[in-house]
């Protein structure tokens, strides 16, 4: 090795979707949604890719690998990460928010919203934006089982539950579940 | 490695590094990977300020512009993050695996020797033990994972057997996916 080459800089385009360099994202879980991506934004890496399937069938021939089959076959045949992802679908779709009321010193009470990381919502800024709106304290502590929990002095109760459905668009407002408190209405 | 990793919250303290334990770094790459002696100063220009943050069970990252571009666990050798490693692949010494294996590799399996030495592998001779190489797939441009080798090439190819590789940092592992502000 008398000449040593200066290697090139290169830069891949990476999928918006999944992150990955494009040409892996077939191994995303995410396919369908990467290749709409990907469609509308750079047209000719599209073509290069999935059209050029006469490539891709040829690789395959000995695999088991489950790559993009032909439309006919797409409707039945769930890839693994595909049918993970439905279920992780449905989960999110009935895990709830959970608020409530709790007792604290004399007749102070704070209320705790638990639940919103199911909803991939940033909790620490979720507890800044209802601070400020409520112009009060929040913070957020770490339940028993590792869940975040937001926790905002005074008993706000249904105005909290407004501003979340308000605000956090994605859960729908069967999800938000208000915990009634029994003690609270002693007044 | 990072099978357990961690999202944001679990990094215990960022601090910029000097600059001269940052040239003291270089210099290993450098030494480690000598193809890319004369890239080192692209990939991290000499004016431009890591920051190293401590996570759990003694993994320090590096970064630059927000991006993790090296790690290091405990004392050992410091190891460029994928990031780094597209930025010049060719930079690194690189093993193949062919097709059937992508997938393995991308949920972070061990490369088994059969995906190097089979029709869509390459695994170039020269290659030693207990080194950290680059694992490309078959068909891609883009490099899947990092991987320390666990017996020489030759032993890899006598064998046929068991794993190769070890896989220690691969595309969409939660390194991959930490993006920091």
């Amino acid at each position: 090795m008398a000449e040593v080459e200066t290697p090139k800089i290169t830069s891949f385009l990476y999928c918006d979707v999944c992150t990955l360099p494009v040409e892996y994202c077939e191994f995303s879980g995410t396919l369908k949604k990467c290749k709409a991506w990907l469609k509308s934004t750079h047209e000719d890496v599209y073509q290069k890719l999935y059209s050029d399937s006469d490539l891709a069938s040829e690789t395959n021939k000995n695999l088991n690998v489950a790559e993009e089959p032909i439309e006919g076959e797409e409707s039945t045949k769930l890839t693994k990460e595909e049918r993970r992802f439905e279920r992780e679908e449905a989960k999110r779709m009935s895990s709830k928010v959970y608020i409530k009321t709790i007792e604290r010193t004399k007749r102070k009470r704070v209320t705790t919203v638990q639940g919103l990381d199911a909803f991939n919502i940033e909790t620490k800024k979720a507890a800044k934006m209802l601070a400020n709106k409520f112009a009060t304290g929040a913070s957020v502590t770490k339940t028993a089982d590792k869940k975040d929990e937001i926790v905002i002095q005074g008993d706000l109760g249904y105005d909290i539950f407004d501003y979340i459905a308000e605000k956090f668009k994605e859960i729908p407002e069967d999800n938000i579940v208000v915990v009634e408190d029994t003690k609270s209405k002693r007044k | 490695m990072f099978k357990r990793f961690n999202s944001k919250e679990d990094f215990k303290g960022t601090t910029p590094i000097k600059s001269s334990i940052q040239r003291g770094i270089k210099s290993k790459l450098v030494e480690t990977f000598p193809k890319l002696e004369h890239v080192i100063d692209e990939l991290i220009p000499k004016k431009s300020q890591l920051t190293q943050i401590k996570c759990e069970e003694r993994i320090f990252l590096y970064a630059l512009n927000g991006e993790v571009i090296l790690f290091q666990h405990f004392d050992g050798p410091v190891v460029p993050s994928l990031r780094l490693i597209h930025k010049c692949p060719d930079g690194f010494p690189q093993v193949r695996v062919d097709r059937g294996a992508i997938k393995f590799v991308l949920s972070g399996a061990n490369i088994m020797i059969p995906g190097l030495t089979s029709a869509g592998g390459n695994l170039p001779e020269d290659i030693g033990k207990d080194k950290y190489v680059i694992i490309m797939a078959e068909g891609k441009g883009a490099p899947a994972a990092i991987g320390l080798t666990q017996m020489t090439a030759k032993e890899m190819i006598e064998t046929n057997k068991g794993i190769g590789i070890e896989n220690v940092h691969h595309l969409g592992d939660n390194l991959w996916k930490t993006i920091l502000d």
